[in-house]
């Protein structure tokens, strides 16, 4: 896939540009993965009986941990993609650059 | 349980060490400068890197200890699967990146890249060399488990094997070794895991009527110290006695014996209507000496996939024991960012791109795995192969249950896997000792070749504490003891790490009071927990809940926020430079 192509990547290095756009990125991602793992652990400590309702044999509680599992590898792969373009124009994020 | 080594098993594993040692001299040749030894010269393409991040994470903590869980508890001990591979956000969204920026050899490195300070050098080694300590506790655990039933050894030789190895490989090889060997080892790992998986799947499951299935089983030992087990001497001979290996199935839904293969899923939803038989442990002390029972407890197959059969505070209304559950999984899911032979890695590979690029290997590597370990614990809890006096041994058993060959591949595999993990922790514990503490806080001026030699010199110090602890905690669940180093990991390094990177005011004043009060605070609430009372040292469960100091045992709910707290006051405290620049921005 696109995000692992080597040559590209090794393109973005050192530019405080793409720097500040990736770390953009990754503190949504992030923010994202910490509500639904936040949940979880909420659910699990305060409402243990939620957990119990069933989906096609399947309780809550297994579907949800996989689902955080499958979560993680499907949030890493998008930031991947996101980050895998060089920010073209410094001028166009400056601005969100000195945030 | 007293094992039974087989030849097939000893032979197969010699040869996993002699290959691992061999290929660690190989590439121990190649590696001469520090750079080489302490980094792998940073020339590490960014798959191997990944797989190897799987190799190094998991550890017998995984393997070992949540299989081990998950067999006598069920659902609970995915949880720390669950925490154990959340943790890999934090690293690959927050940390990753500008790490890479701005470190060359230690996550200390990083910290001081623009404070140049004696004093954060001094905390960050410092808290680098105990938080490796403490994960090398559970490994060397882990390791000597796998070696009694393998080699038919006593605990404490296996613990000193793996110490022996791991400090010659360390000090002949150093961080490329290291990576290749953790790279074939991550990758064989999840590959023998699933395997193991669709024969767990591809048996299905299946009901033990026999009545002697549900039999207590009782361990006593006299005041002489002669273990009587139900009653007979222990041993293997006639008129002597061993516990039975347990964990089966008592009724399947609809009344069927067996049920033929099953997809991963149809595993799953016919486990959770079927009645399986989970074992509780009784201590009791008589004048005929100490007596544990093992009791049958017929348990619904929706309660073993519920979690709180572990942590029973989420079943009832205890607010310390919910707030217990809650703090260890904040320090499982902050602590992967903050582990030391974790950021490591992001030195081997070239740029940044490439640190990203491994990460997410590392994920989907790790995260396959973690799934399977649902399967292999279950397997393990259903299989008739628990021995109830050392979780740790349930998924190698599993796999003995499939035939000599696959339990000596798997042990092998898992137990190279733990050299690799140890070496990796020593390779971050000596690189904090020479780079952060001799050369950075006692300002001695080591050469290239003198930095790599104290280092070996501190590696080998090191694998002699890890020795000494590993046999000191014989019989822990290495999943269990991982927990301890994450809590204190997070909250020695956490906070630090996500400041100097997001936060502009961070002084080096609060740096270094962040980590030390958050590794001595944790490391201090560890100690007078009541777990801690009641596991080492030895104090019955109620009265070690008295004897505590703190309301819940795992200490992440209060010490990370401490840890930010105390850098957020005592930067403001010691605020020169008004207009100090932030790391994000290069």
């Amino acid at each position: 896939m696109a995000g692992f192509d080597h040559v590209a990547a090794e393109a973005e290095a050192a530019d405080p540009a793409t720097a500040a756009r990736n770390a953009r990125y990754g503190l949504i991602l992030f923010t994202l993965y910490f509500a639904f793992y936040a949940v979880f652990v909420g659910l699990n400590a305060f409402a243990p009986d939620a957990m119990s309702v069933s989906f096609g044999g399947i309780n809550l509680a297994v579907i949800y941990g996989m689902g955080l599992i499958i979560a993680a590898l499907v949030l890493a792969l998008i930031y991947c993609w996101l980050c895998h373009h060089r920010v073209v124009s410094n001028q166009t994020i400056s601005g969100e650059a000195g945030r | 349980m007293i094992p039974d080594p087989s030849p097939l098993a000893i032979i197969v594993f010699i040869i996993f060490v002699a290959i691992t040692l061999a290929l660690s001299f190989y590439f121990g040749a190649k590696a001469k400068s520090a750079a080489g030894y302490f980094a792998a010269g940073g020339q590490i393409h960014w798959f191997v890197n990944g797989v190897a991040f799987a190799g190094d994470y998991l550890s017998a903590a995984s393997f070992l200890g949540i299989c081990g869980m998950i067999s006598l508890y069920g659902y609970d001990g995915f949880l720390y699967s669950i925490g154990f591979l959340a943790g890999w956000v934090v690293a690959l969204f927050v940390i990753a990146e500008p790490l890479k920026r701005l470190g060359k050899y230690t996550f200390a490195d990083a910290l001081n890249s623009q404070f140049q300070s004696r004093g954060i050098t001094f905390a960050a080694g410092t808290s680098a060399l105990v938080v490796s300590v403490f994960y090398l506790i559970p490994q060397m655990v882990g390791a000597g488990a796998l070696i009694v039933p393998l080699l038919g050894l006593a605990h404490w030789q296996g613990v000193v094997i793996v110490g022996t190895v791991v400090v010659l490989i360390v000090c002949t090889a150093g961080m490329v070794s290291t990576t290749y060997v953790q790279f074939i080892k991550g990758g064989l790992l999840v590959l023998f895991s699933g395997l193991l998986t669709v024969m767990i799947l591809n048996r299905g499951l299946k009901v033990d009527d026999r009545p002697e299935a549900m039999e207590p089983q009782v361990v006593t030992t006299t005041p002489g110290g002669t273990k009587l087990i139900n009653g007979l001497p222990h041993g293997k001979g006639q008129e002597e006695a061993d516990l039975r290996p347990v964990g089966h199935l008592s009724k399947l839904p609809g009344g069927v014996k067996e049920t033929g293969p099953l997809g991963p899923l149809q595993y799953l939803s016919t486990l959770q209507q079927s009645e399986v038989v989970l074992w509780t442990k009784k201590e009791a002390a008589s004048q005929s000496g100490k007596i544990i029972t093992y009791s049958p407890v017929k348990t619904s197959g929706q309660d073993v996939l519920l979690p709180g059969r572990k942590y029973d505070g989420l079943r009832d209304n205890n607010l310390w024991k919910k707030l217990d559950f809650v703090s260890l999984m904040l320090a499982l899911f902050c602590g992967t960012a903050s582990l030391p032979h974790v950021l490591i890695r992001y030195y081997t590979v070239k740029n940044q791109a490439a640190a990203r690029l491994s990460t997410v290997v590392g994920i989907a590597t790790i995260g396959a795995f973690y799934v399977l370990t649902l399967f292999m614990g279950l397997g393990a809890m259903t299989s008739g192969t628990i021995d109830l006096t050392d979780s740790n041994m349930a998924a190698p058993l599993l796999a003995k249950n499939f035939g000599d060959l696959l339990f000596a591949i798997i042990s092998a595999i898992a137990f190279t896997t733990v050299l690799g993990t140890v070496s990796g922790l020593i390779v971050a514990a000596s690189g904090a000792v020479v780079h952060d503490l001799i050369v950075g806080v006692l300002g001695i001026p080591l050469k290239d070749h003198h930095k790599v030699r104290v280092g070996k010199i501190a590696a080998a110090i090191v694998g002699i504490v890890a020795i000494g602890l590993g046999i000191w905690f014989k019989g822990f669940n290495a999943g269990f003891l991982v927990g301890w180093a994450f809590s204190v990991a997070a909250s020695a390094n956490l906070p630090a790490l996500v400041m100097i990177l997001f936060w502009k005011r961070t002084t080096k004043q609060g740096v270094t009071a962040a980590i030390l009060v958050g590794m001595l605070s944790s490391l201090g609430w560890i100690l007078v927990s009541a777990e801690t009372f009641q596991n080492v040292y030895g104090y019955p469960a109620k009265q070690a809940e008295t004897l505590a100091w703190v309301p819940f045992s795992q200490p992440g709910l209060v010490t990370i926020p401490l840890g930010f707290l105390m850098l957020v006051l005592v930067s403001l405290m010691t605020r020169r430079n008004p207009t100090p620049r932030s790391l994000t921005e290069g």
